[in-house]
């Protein structure tokens, strides 16, 4: 087998450009893991299910382990690290998946809350229904994902600014 | 006291103790990507191992060529049994007494066996380089039908224990036999079973499946050549085991072992056992002088690192004529694959199968287990359950229902008539157990009334009225289930690994400005360890739960424990926490008297401090007592504050609890819906409400998994069909179905704080739940046992067989 050649590449990840030589075949969510360090976003499963390497990208919801990190040349990214604001204040799913107890091992969370933050951008004021529908492609092996849909319900609210109630258990 | 002075419940509340459900500690990292799982962990020159797996089930290897991928640019080694066998590494003793191959020695006993290690500087090297290893195989007959394995010319697995007619466990009978195993009183059983006027018989198959956790297993050795320090980071349920294997196998001194085992991405009895993965990262790093990290696949994880159940369970139950059970029969087949390694403390070869009279006082009993190898891979792991407690406990909560059946009785009915009373416990059951606490009519009771039982069978039998008169395609099923589990393993006098009594530990340090460290010999996967286990010294020692720092998984720091699985943390490990806070107390109660300047006898604890008996104004906190350990001599005592606890529990605990499910299953499409889930609880004091709704959440949507699709499946050939998420069940959010709790407390009698533990319940309870649940909805068309999982296809293939699709 000859040397690979290695490819440049440059996005947006979090707000700041960064750059990186890669291998064509280099998955997004290897680079994004072990050359940004930023290990927030996991691997569960090799066949694009499990969704705990779930990212934002370009305003969608994507399974990073399903791209090369070349196909995100120039994109802007979002992951679980950059998800507070620039003062630290907790986005309000992080808030509401502690609150809720949306999590036990937290091998899934940094997907499943990236993928709710697209949801309720898309959708703010979701249904039980909607929430189950639109995390479906995100695997949780632990919670059983009642709390995570509360948690959700509970993030809703607080940005919408209204009232939520239910509490976990 | 003034206005100020903060009261009794403000000062309890503060401390956020027991009882309370206080929000996760854990969480704050979590929800940030700031967790530290194993593959998150980089360190300088780390390379990257990866496996040659075997195509076949059952073949012979005539020749290993590793020329190619040695000569790849980035390979480091590549290594086969070959290399292993001067360091006499080419096999693994398994926790159960049995060895397994870590690389195929000569042979191959399962698809997806480990034959060769490639070690290169990163994982897409290692991958390019796993294609460039030549295996040459002679395929062998496979055996994968365990009722096959003991035929006289069955093919002959295991050549490396041929001539070994005595295993682990006893005289073996057969080459592919592993172990017979008998408790109870046979002779009596037989006599029973005799003259009874009731009897049934049916052979319920626990199918194969896993436990499947998030994140799959995976290490990271780095051993130093310069010092001889190994350390091994890894997915350990049990990281001071691992130390003590590590050290015998690999001869390196335990003190310079140092075992850490990061954030776990979840458990579920996966990571209790030591894989080929972890031997080959050490011996590799070792070699190489590197770190060397290995990471399953989730292929890899479904198909070749511990499975759980695959059990054939022949189980018969003797009444009289109204329904009491006068003695039980079981006999049962386990298929364990290629090697024997499940994960039972290590005298018990079918864990505890014992406990499968359930919650029913069944005076006579008698169990048989005989384990064999098949052309599978090898596990037999506690997936959610204390040691085959999910097997025993369906194999007697479906038998209820077939026995009720047969009786013409509710099945809820009957199992109100055989509880074990109130007054029975402590209950000494036919196949040995002691019962610590329960009071099942109560539970019962609770439940029955919160789903409205007897409505729900009123609208069944109109609903099989319409049925019948063709109104409708859909049956309604009710699932019934009342699970008796035991958990804390547990007493040394019975329960060891390899030899290590199964007690737990933990040390506890307060600081002189009375903030504290616990530090655990357990390890959690998602359990909220650093957040209950606080809450238990905080109730103990006064000191708010948010001042104290729980660590666990690292063998340097902690004190010995035997790890996390099988529901141990709380009933070993809590009761550790316990018994250390009060060696504490009491060491604080003799510095509060030296303040006070009272004998210590005068003293009463409160709360937060102590105070002097009838003066509540003369008290001193623990901070004041604290500071004062540190900075002032006190005649008589020893400066600082701390203890080290090792429990040995004297007896398991037995939590319980009862199951409804309502189930619609349109027979066409064989769809089931689960209308509504009830599941109570007891597990004793209850240390964290919400923790406690998270893990029944969890466990049983496990539960629903397992008794709903979720499979290993072999074809006769031995190929594992569906080990990826594409085949293999997980629900998501849509089907899982919603989950009601409840609960009832019986404190265990022999446990400091009463506290049984819950974890693995749902799962225990749950599966049984929705398996009684299709089978009471088919049972009215006269089916008696339909075998898990209950997928669409299999639900429809009952039906058809009932004749449901005949044309009217
Ligand atoms: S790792 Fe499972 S979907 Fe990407
Ligand atoms: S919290 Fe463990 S997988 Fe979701």
């Amino acid at each position: 087998m000859s040397k690979i050649q290695k490819m440049h590449v440059t996005m947006t990840v979090n707000g700041e450009t960064v750059e990186g030589l890669v291998e064509p075949r280099t998955l997004l969510i290897h680079f994004i893991r072990e050359h940004l360090l930023l290990t927030g976003a996991h691997i569960g499963c090799d066949t694009g299910h499990c969704g705990a390497c779930t990212l934002d990208i370009d305003g969608k919801s994507v399974k990073s382990c399903t791209m090369f990190a070349v196909q995100a040349e120039g994109s802007s990214i979002v992951t679980i690290e950059g998800l507070a604001a620039p003062d630290g204040t907790l986005h309000a799913l992080q808030e509401g998946f502690r609150m809720m107890h949306g999590l036990q091992c937290g091998y899934c969370t940094p997907g499943m809350i990236l993928r709710a933050h697209r949801l309720l951008i898309e959708n703010p004021n979701p249904t039980e229904a909607e929430i189950r529908f639109g995390i479906s492609g995100n695997l949780c092996r632990c919670t059983g994902y009642q709390n995570i849909v509360r948690a959700i319900q509970y993030a809703a609210a607080k940005l919408n600014g209204t009232q939520f109630q239910e509490a976990a258990e | 006291m003034n206005d100020l002075t903060p009261t009794k419940e403000q000062r309890e509340a503060r401390l956020e103790g027991m009882g309370c459900k206080r929000k996760r500690v854990e969480d704050i990292r979590f929800t940030q990507g700031k967790g530290n799982y194993v593959d998150d962990i980089k360190l300088p020159g780390m390379l990257f191992g990866d496996f040659v797996r075997s195509t076949y089930a059952h073949a012979r290897i005539k020749r290993i060529d590793t020329s190619k991928a040695k000569a790849l640019p980035g390979v480091r080694a590549v290594l086969t049994a070959d290399d292993l066998k001067p360091l006499n590494l080419h096999y693994m003793p398994t926790l159960a007494g049995d060895v397994a191959a870590v690389l195929a020695d000569e042979k191959v006993l399962f698809q997806n066996q480990e034959v060769a290690f490639v070690v290169a500087d990163d994982r897409y090297i290692a991958a390019d380089a796993i294609e460039l290893v030549e295996v040459e195989y002679e395929e062998l007959e496979p055996l994968t039908n365990p009722f096959k394995a003991m035929d006289a010319d069955a093919p002959l697995l295991r050549e490396d224990i041929k001539g070994k007619m005595e295993g682990a466990h006893g005289p073996r009978k057969h080459y592919n036999h592993i172990f017979n195993w008998q408790v109870g009183d046979r002779e009596a059983a037989d006599d029973i079973f005799a003259s009874a006027p009731v009897k049934t018989k049916d052979t319920y198959w626990y199918h194969r499946t896993h436990p499947s956790p998030l994140e799959t297993c995976q290490s990271l050795a780095s051993y130093d050549k310069v010092t001889g320090h190994l350390t091994i980071y890894g997915t350990f349920q049990a990281p001071h085991v691992v130390r003590t294997v590590v050290s015998m196998l690999s001869g390196i001194p335990e003190s310079k072992v140092h075992v850490i085992a990061p954030d776990i991405g979840g458990g579920f009895g996966n990571k209790v056992g030591v894989y080929p993965g972890y031997v080959c990262s050490i011996v590799a790093s070792i070699v190489l002088g590197k770190p060397v990290k290995w990471v399953e696949d989730r292929m890899e994880n479904l198909s070749t690192t511990s499975f759980a159940r695959d059990y054939h369970m022949t189980t018969e139950l003797a009444s009289t004529q109204d329904g009491k059970i006068l003695g039980m029969r079981c006999y049962v087949l386990a298929d364990h694959g290629a090697f024997d390694a499940c994960a039972d403390p290590t005298k018990w070869p079918a864990g505890f199968m014992n406990i499968c009279t359930g919650s029913y006082g069944i005076p006579v009993a008698h169990l048989e287990v005989d384990g064999v190898y098949t052309n599978k891979a090898s596990g037999g792991v506690a997936y959610r359950c204390s040691f085959r407690v999910t097997e025993a406990v369906y194999a007697i909560e479906r038998a209820v229902e077939v026995l009720a059946q047969k009786l013409g009785m509710d099945s809820a009915d009957l199992r109100l008539k055989n509880f074990i009373r109130r007054e029975q416990f402590p209950y000494k059951s036919a196949l040995g157990w002691e019962y610590d606490s329960g009071d099942y009519h109560l539970a019962m009771n609770k439940a029955m009334e919160a789903v409205g039982y007897r409505q729900l069978r009123a609208e069944q039998a109109e609903k099989r009225a319409a049925f019948q008169r063709g109104e409708t395609r859909e049956v309604m099923g009710i699932g019934v289930s009342f699970f008796t589990e035991i958990v804390g393993a547990g007493p040394s006098k019975n329960c060891d690994i390899l030899g290590v009594g199964m007690f737990d530990s933990c040390e506890i340090r307060i600081h002189p400005t009375g903030s504290a460290i616990a530090r655990m010999g357990t390890k959690s996967q998602g359990q909220g360890h650093e957040t209950t286990y606080a809450q238990i010294v905080a109730t103990e020692l006064g000191i708010p739960a948010d001042q104290i720092q729980v660590e666990e998984g690292n063998t340097d720091t902690a004190p010995y424990g035997l790890g996390t699985y099988g529901s141990r943390s709380t009933p070993v490990a809590g009761a550790a926490i316990a018994m250390a806070s009060r060696k504490i107390r009491a060491k604080m109660q003799m510095i509060a008297a030296h303040l006070l300047e009272v004998h210590h006898n005068d003293l009463d604890w409160d709360i937060d401090g102590y105070q002097v008996k009838g003066l509540p104004e003369k008290r001193i906190g623990v901070k004041e007592i604290a500071w004062a350990a540190y900075h002032q001599p006190i005649p008589n005592l020893e400066p600082g504050l701390e203890a080290v606890n090792y429990y040995d529990p004297p007896n398991m605990t037995y939590p319980f609890g009862a199951y409804f499910c309502v189930m619609d299953i349109d027979v066409d499409t064989g769809a089931a819906k689960v209308r509504r889930f009830y599941a109570l609880d007891d597990c004793g004091t209850r240390i964290n409400p919400m923790i406690i709704e998270g893990q029944v959440h969890g466990g049983l949507t496990e539960a629903f998994a397992v008794a709903m699709g979720q499979e290993i499946r072999y074809d006769a050939a031995g190929n594992v069909m569906g080990a990826s998420f594409m085949d293999f069940f997980v629900p998501t959010a849509v089907e899982t179905p919603h989950w009601e709790t409840d609960f009832t407390v019986t404190p265990s009698p022999h446990h400091p704080i009463g506290a049984k533990g819950v974890g693995e319940s749902p799962h225990v309870g749950g599966v049984p739940c929705f398996s009684n649940a299709v089978n009471d909805a088919l049972s009215f068309c006269g089916s008696v046992h339909i075998d898990m999982p209950h997928d669409a296809w299999r639900i429809w293939e009952a039906a058809e067989k009932l004749g449901l699709h005949k044309a009217a």
